[in-house]
């Protein structure tokens, strides 16, 4: 415990730490949520606020017996990391608390060269090459000799300012202390950190950690309530979007945000068309540029098409082509690659990696880590609206990442417990739908997890939508315990205790304008009626007894379901279905979008619904959430179904093999 | 579910904030407002007090409010029906046709409230059915619907209307104070409050006002709900035509023309959101009465008629600037004090 | 397990919504076309020089108007506001002609289209700063600017006799066989189609429509934009006043009341989806041709004139049942050729 003794040292050596932080210590929301259980194991570890000492926050949420076990996963101490933001953006009167700090910490470390000294001697020296690269494990190939040499400069510099806190290289972009907050909730809280030239930056953290307030205040759609943003160390005071785009700053949006009615070309050329002499469109250069673009990109699309009717990852790519379009100095992208495929997203990276060696800085925001280590030489971590710390990605392993994101240790995933099947409750037959899916069979039975799984677009939620009714089919019969199911009707399907948790939260699965109590009880408000007529209290007290069955986190029932973070609100459409009583339970990508811990409720909610003889489809895109949770896994490609695997047989591999069909083995 | 991971919930706090948004709810504001135009109009304007006159009120707020009701339902579910006034106008065509061909006041009665159900099928078949805007198509309703009430009645007028009936319409019950027509308002109110407040069909409006696809996907059938509240409008209009005729005692085929509009400001006024999902009847019977009120409190005033437009108009615009305006200001006050707080 | 391959082995493709885009206006030039022979057919003076002349005479004013509504319209808003900002210009401008008899007719344009610049601006900073929706806001000016205007006439009007001779025949005066009216006409909708179509702005006001989020997200000045549609609007319809005053000489303060309806026809007739995003300044103006044939041809087949509102609202409807019925086949179209079932 030497360096929980060592903190009451660390704060007072931050005179300038954000005034918005009473929360610190007891009453802060992530202390606040965990289990009595926990407190005891650590009682001085809690006046210890991980963004104020970035260094330790893995240490502050471990339990002293946790440490010896797990001395690996913490190769770099952060505090003496010179790449930590942290400390490039502490002025040197912080800096003298620092060393009473690593002795304590030392211990940990298996990396002799990482002592403060020596490291403040590599990137004083610039001959030290070795060293430098570490920050990018995959150094492309293609790159010119020149171009590598200028990157390493960059890389050097921003190194040494960040290691000596001296302005050896400007920041490109920098944000000082920025606070943002929508009504009560605190999104953004005193958040600083630096995009050099030439580097690519990772910005992780879970759903609601604020990665999305961050970008949405650098792209200049959000003003910061307080702090300062910075371009070339000049501050920065967006008044909207338009701002930000002229100050070189592009951004890709989780999202596709393009005009339906406009060609694909006009899309890209929006804000700086080219121009004629009588300042007219020039719609033939206009096409010209697109189709570089797409060129570049391997894209195959019409710039004259409409972007109305593209399909998600093709809105996707000229999004990115947007981004290119305008020559940006500061690319920041938004879970990017979330609907593009594996060929997709190296070719982005390819793009991306020669645009940071041209001198622009990148900020990436992704959940996959494998993609992160790829690209990005340094990484922020979030959580909570707050800073954690920023640190070399080569520095941390995955499992650092995450333990930093979530601030505590994951117990183990996928909590499968083994259930003996019960009797049929689902019998799907020969069902289609044109253009869609054809000829799907299968069946479900009581107490089995059985896995829809295939490539987005493969139809699997589509057709988890026909069998509960809310889309049409055209040929097929849907059996729910041997009695027939009315086409396209959803309350035929719920009379006969069917159940979905739809794919898209937002806008399937809650009336985010609606409150909490309203939206649990809109499926059975029927049920709840006496004499026809609802009284708030029936409502509030059905609301009630679900939202606390799922340890929903929320203020008050009549609050709207959309003031919610991501996983409490998955929890309310978890919520609203349970309460229908169901036999049959279909969620539609459980997990997507919420935070780790809740992903783990919710297995483990899944498992013990499954346990208790309910039968669940789950369509999931994520690989080991199908391996790990699945008692059966059917397969669907374009369509069809390729395979039905039982979780024996079901491998990484053999699903990516049914998944993709001939394409992986060619 | 119980182990390390699992956050605890909080508890659930009612209460305070809940009343607090509530009073200062836009519909709250409304109502005291119209209460303060009543009180302060029977004092300052001559004859505002008097029976007479609120017999006459009560016949002037008669149409918007009924019409109202369906309405409130429609803008809450994110649609609109500006064919009300042209339904209202046709039906009170035939009306005096029918009557013409000799048919018993009796039969046309019924007769016409099932000719403005008809005028809402077409509407609803266009919007749910078809999957057409329903500001266009009610647009074009608007047109054809007042189009047929000419064409059935040119810019004639019929006026022999049995007595007993015109005179049910403008009279009171028992020659007392209280209009035969205000029964008919309160019942059809209190019917439409309930079936909208207290009901899951009225839950469902709110749902699908607020996120169509999320009702759809809740087991709410959405199309065939809009259809039927297009099929209850139209019949309410139907009535309305049938009370308007008997009202003036003369059916013209321009009967209650722009009637469409000061229904929508009534409820815009009354703080149901355009947009859908948000709003209340007590609201909107606020603002109903609070418009007529005004309306007839200038006119004793001598204000004339066309020139109360203003009133109406700037009205319609504050209800819903004034909220706008309310929130920008609270967000730069918080704004501000966190900046100091920060400094 | 994220991946769509798909995409990248299908070659670039034509579009094949372009060309069913394109039927839109070709439409409505088959349709006149049709009820043009049809017409004249039965009654061959329905060609006449002098009928021509009052058809063209007839839907400058509408095409004027429907001009400025398409540019709203596009953008995802509506102007509800036009007959009131005509009756409030042509009242205006009566009332200062026939007072100063000798001011020139460029000075009576000038002071409408300031007159209805004014109304449109009020609208546009309501909608945009004031986050009040359009219908509502426009809804609200309707009466406002009405009201205004029978509160300053009353129950007067501006007689053909009190206003100067200059600014009576400015109506049948005409340029090369062109009356000045449909010339004023000509260059606004060419004008307007011109900004629509190949000015930054004009792509801008399309985004708008299309994608308001997205708008905001581009860097696009929407404000300034928005403002820009609806100051147009306000200033056509101003200008509608002024060429309705000089058309018809008798201005009251019920000039122009119930126009918007026709505009809307026009505009929904022509093509300009009610949701923004796509549509012509040149297809609102064809379908305002439209409704102003069909009300002469009504007179000269000699059918009940009452059924001419009845058609507007029947043709109305049948134009956005024929928008659906496109989109439906593009989306079915689409949808067929990426699909591999």
């Amino acid at each position: 415990m030497a360096e929980a003794n060592a903190r009451p040292e660390n704060q007072p050596a931050q005179p300038e730490s954000p005034p918005a932080r009473p929360e610190t210590g007891p009453a802060s929301s992530a202390d606040a949520n965990r289990t009595p259980t926990d407190r005891p194991a650590r009682p001085k570890n809690q006046p210890a606020r991980p963004e104020t000492d970035p260094a330790s926050s893995a240490d502050a949420h471990r339990t002293p017996t946790d440490r010896p076990a797990q001395p690996e996963n913490q190769p770099a101490r952060p505090e003496t990391d010179p790449a930590s933001s942290a400390d490039a953006n502490r002025t040197p009167t912080d800096r003298p608390a620092q060393p009473t700090d690593s002795p304590a910490q030392a211990t940990g470390r298996h990396q002799p060269t990482d002592s403060p000294a020596q490291t403040t001697s590599q990137h004083q020296q610039p001959t030290d090459g070795p060293a430098q690269t570490m920050g990018r494990p995959q150094q492309p190939t293609e790159h010119a000799p020149n171009q590598l040499t200028q990157a390493e400069h960059n890389e050097r510099a921003a190194g040494s300012k960040r290691a000596t806190g001296q302005d050896a290289q400007t920041a490109r972009l920098e944000v000082v202390e920025v606070s943002k907050s929508f009504g009560a909730v605190a999104a953004v809280q005193g958040v600083s950190f630096a995009l050099y030239p030439g580097e690519a930056h990772a910005l992780v953290g879970e759903n609601g950690a604020g990665k999305s307030t961050i970008v949405k205040m650098l792209a200049g759609v959000h003003r910061p309530d307080t702090g300062t943003l910075r371009v070339d160390g000049s501050d920065v005071d967006f008044a909207g979007p338009g701002d930000a785009k002229a100050a070189g700053i592009a951004v890709i949006y989780q999202e596709p945000t393009l005009f339906p009615d406009l060609s694909v070309a006009e899309n890209i050329a929006m804000g700086n068309q080219p121009l004629t002499r009588t300042r007219q469109i020039d719609r033939k250069q206009m096409h010209a540029t697109a189709e570089r673009l797409f060129r570049r990109l391997g894209v195959p699309l019409d710039p004259t098409r409409p972007a109305r009717g593209l399909s998600i990852a093709d809105q996707q790519l000229v999004e990115i082509a947007k981004a290119l379009s305008s020559e940006a100095r500061v690319l920041i992208m938004d879970e990017p690659t979330a609907a593009l495929s594996a060929v997709e997203v190296e070719r982005l990276f390819a793009v991306v990696r020669s645009l940071r060696d041209e001198g622009a800085a990148i900020m990436f925001i992704s959940h996959r880590f494998e993609e992160i280590t790829a690209l990005c030489e340094r990484v922020t971590i979030m959580r909570d609206g707050r800073h954690v710390a920023t640190e070399l990605v080569a520095d941390l392993s995955v499992d650092d990442m995450i333990r930093r994101m979530v601030g505590r240790d994951l117990s183990a995933l996928f909590p499968k417990q083994q259930v003996t099947p019960g009797e049929t409750v689902l019998e799907v037959e020969g069902l289609s739908r044109e253009g869609i899916f054809r000829d799907i069979s299968f069946s479900v039975r009581a107490g089995e997890i059985v896995a829809l799984a295939g490539l987005v677009g493969a139809g699997r939620s589509e057709v988890m939508q026909a069998v509960f009714g809310v889309d049409p089919y055209d040929r097929g019969t849907v059996k729910v315990h041997g009695r027939r199911l009315r086409k396209g009707d959803p309350r035929s399907a719920m009379a006969a205790g069917m159940a979905l948790v739809p794919e898209d939260r937002r806008q399937q699965g809650l009336v985010m304008d609606l409150s909490i109590e309203r939206n649990v009880t809109l499926p059975r408000a029927r049920k709840l009626a006496r004499l026809g007529l609802l009284f708030g209290g029936t409502e509030r007290a059905a609301a009630e007894t679900w939202t606390r069955k799922l340890q929903t986190k929320l203020g008050r029932l009549s609050d709207a379901v959309g003031t919610l973070s991501g996983g409490n609100q998955q929890k309310v459409v978890l919520a609203k279905w349970l309460a229908t009583g169901p036999k049959l339970l279909i969620v539609d990508e459980p997990t997507r979008g919420i935070d780790v811990g809740t992903k783990a409720e919710v297995h483990r909610l899944m498992s013990s619904l499954a346990a208790d003889g309910l039968a669940v489809v789950m369509v999931s895109s994520e690989l080991p959430e199908v391996l790990g949770m699945a008692d059966r896994i059917i397969v669907l490609r374009e369509g069809r179904v390729t395979a039905e695997l039982t979780r024996a047989e079901a491998t990484e591999e053999s699903v990516m093999y049914a998944a993709m069909g001939q394409e992986v083995a060619a | 579910m119980s182990d390390t991971l699992t956050k605890s919930a909080t508890p659930t706090r009612t209460g305070k904030g809940n009343l607090r948004s509530k009073l200062t709810g836009w519909d709250t504001i409304i109502g005291v407002l119209t209460v303060l135009v009543l009180i302060i109009a029977s004092f300052a304007v001559d004859n505002f007090g008097t029976s007479r006159n609120f017999t006459f009120m009560v016949l002037d707020l008669l149409p918007i409010i009924l019409i109202a009701l369906p309405m409130t339902m429609i803008i809450v579910t994110g649609e609109i029906d500006l064919s009300v006034a042209s339904t209202l106008g046709l039906t009170s065509s035939m009306m005096g046709w029918l009557w013409n061909q000799g048919l018993s006041i009796e039969t046309i009665i019924p007769l016409c409230v099932v000719i403005g159900a008809v005028c809402g099928v077409v509407n609803g078949f266009l919007i749910t059915g078809l999957g057409l805007p329903s500001l266009a198509v009610t647009i074009g309703t608007l047109a054809l619907y007042r189009g047929l009430a000419f064409v059935v009645l040119g810019d004639g007028a019929v006026a022999d209307f049995p007595w007993n009936y015109t005179g049910w319409v403008t009279g009171t019950l028992g020659g007392g104070a209280v209009p035969n027509v205000l029964i008919l308002i309160v019942v059809l109110a209190l019917i439409f409050g309930i079936v909208q407040h207290a009901t899951p069909f009225g839950r469902s409006l709110y749902a699908i006002g607020a996120n169509a696809q999320a009702a759809h996907f809740s087991g709410i059938r959405v199309a065939r709900t809009k259809f039927w509240l297009y099929v209850v409008s139209g019949a309410i209009a139907g009535l309305v035509g049938v009370l308007w005729t008997l009202r003036y005692s003369s059916a013209r085929a321009d009967n209650g023309s722009g009637l469409e509009l000061a229904v929508v400001a009534a409820v815009l006024l009354g703080g149901v959101s355009i947009f859908g999902g948000k709003g209340s009847l007590p609201g909107v019977l606020a603002g109903v009465v609070l418009l007529t009120a005004l309306q007839n409190a200038l006119r004793l005033e001598d204000v004339s008629g066309q020139a109360l437009n203003i009133v109406t108009g700037s009205l319609l615009v504050l209800s819903v600037l004034l909220p706008n305006i309310t929130t920008a200001v609270r967000g730069n006050w918080h704004r501000r004090r966190l900046r100091q707080a920060a400094r | 397990m994220t991946a769509a391959p798909t995409t990248l082995n299908r070659p670039a493709r034509k579009n094949p919504t372009k060309n069913l885009l394109k039927t839109r206006e070709l439409g409505i030039v088959l349709a006149l076309a049709l009820l043009i022979a049809y017409t004249a057919i039965d009654n061959s003076r329905f060609l006449s020089g002098q009928s021509i002349r009052d058809n063209l005479l007839n839907t400058a004013i509408l095409a004027v108007m429907a001009t400025g509504q398409a540019i709203v319209v596009i953008t995802r808003n509506i102007d509800l506001s036009v007959g009131s900002v005509l009756g409030i210009s042509a009242f205006t401008v009566a009332t200062m002609m026939s007072s100063n008899p000798g001011l020139p007719m460029i000075v009576a344009i000038l002071v409408g289209l300031a007159v209805g610049a004014v109304a449109g601006l009020v609208n546009g900073v309501l909608v945009r700063f004031g986050k009040v929706p359009a219908l509502v806001v426009t809804l609200g000016t309707l009466y406002i600017y009405r009201g205004i205007t029978y509160s300053w006439a009353g129950g007067s009007q501006v007689n053909a006799d009190e206003l100067p001779r200059h600014f009576l025949t400015f109506a049948n005066d005409s340029l090369l066989g062109i009356p000045w009216l449909v010339l004023i006409a000509l260059v606004v909708v060419g004008a307007g189609s011109l900004m629509m179509r190949n000015y930054k702005v004009g792509r801008e006001l399309y985004a708008m429509g299309s994608s308001p989020a997205a708008a905001e997200l581009a860097g696009i000045k929407v404000a300034r934009n928005l403002l820009t549609a609806f100051v147009l609007s306000g200033a056509l319809a101003g200008l509608a006043g002024v060429l309705y005053a000089a058309r018809f000489g008798t201005v009251d303060a019920a000039a122009g009341s119930g126009y918007e309806l026709n505009v809307v026809a026009a505009v929904v007739v022509g093509g300009v989806a009610v949701f923004g995003g796509s549509g012509t300044v040149w297809g609102a103006a064809l379908g305002a041709l439209l409704l102003t044939v069909i009300g002469s041809a009504l007179a000269v087949l000699d059918i009940n004139q009452f059924w001419q509102q009845a058609i507007v609202g029947a043709l109305i409807i049948l134009a956005i049942c024929a928008d659906r019925l496109v989109a439906v086949r593009i989306a079915r179209s689409l949808r067929k050729r990426d699909a591999h079932v």
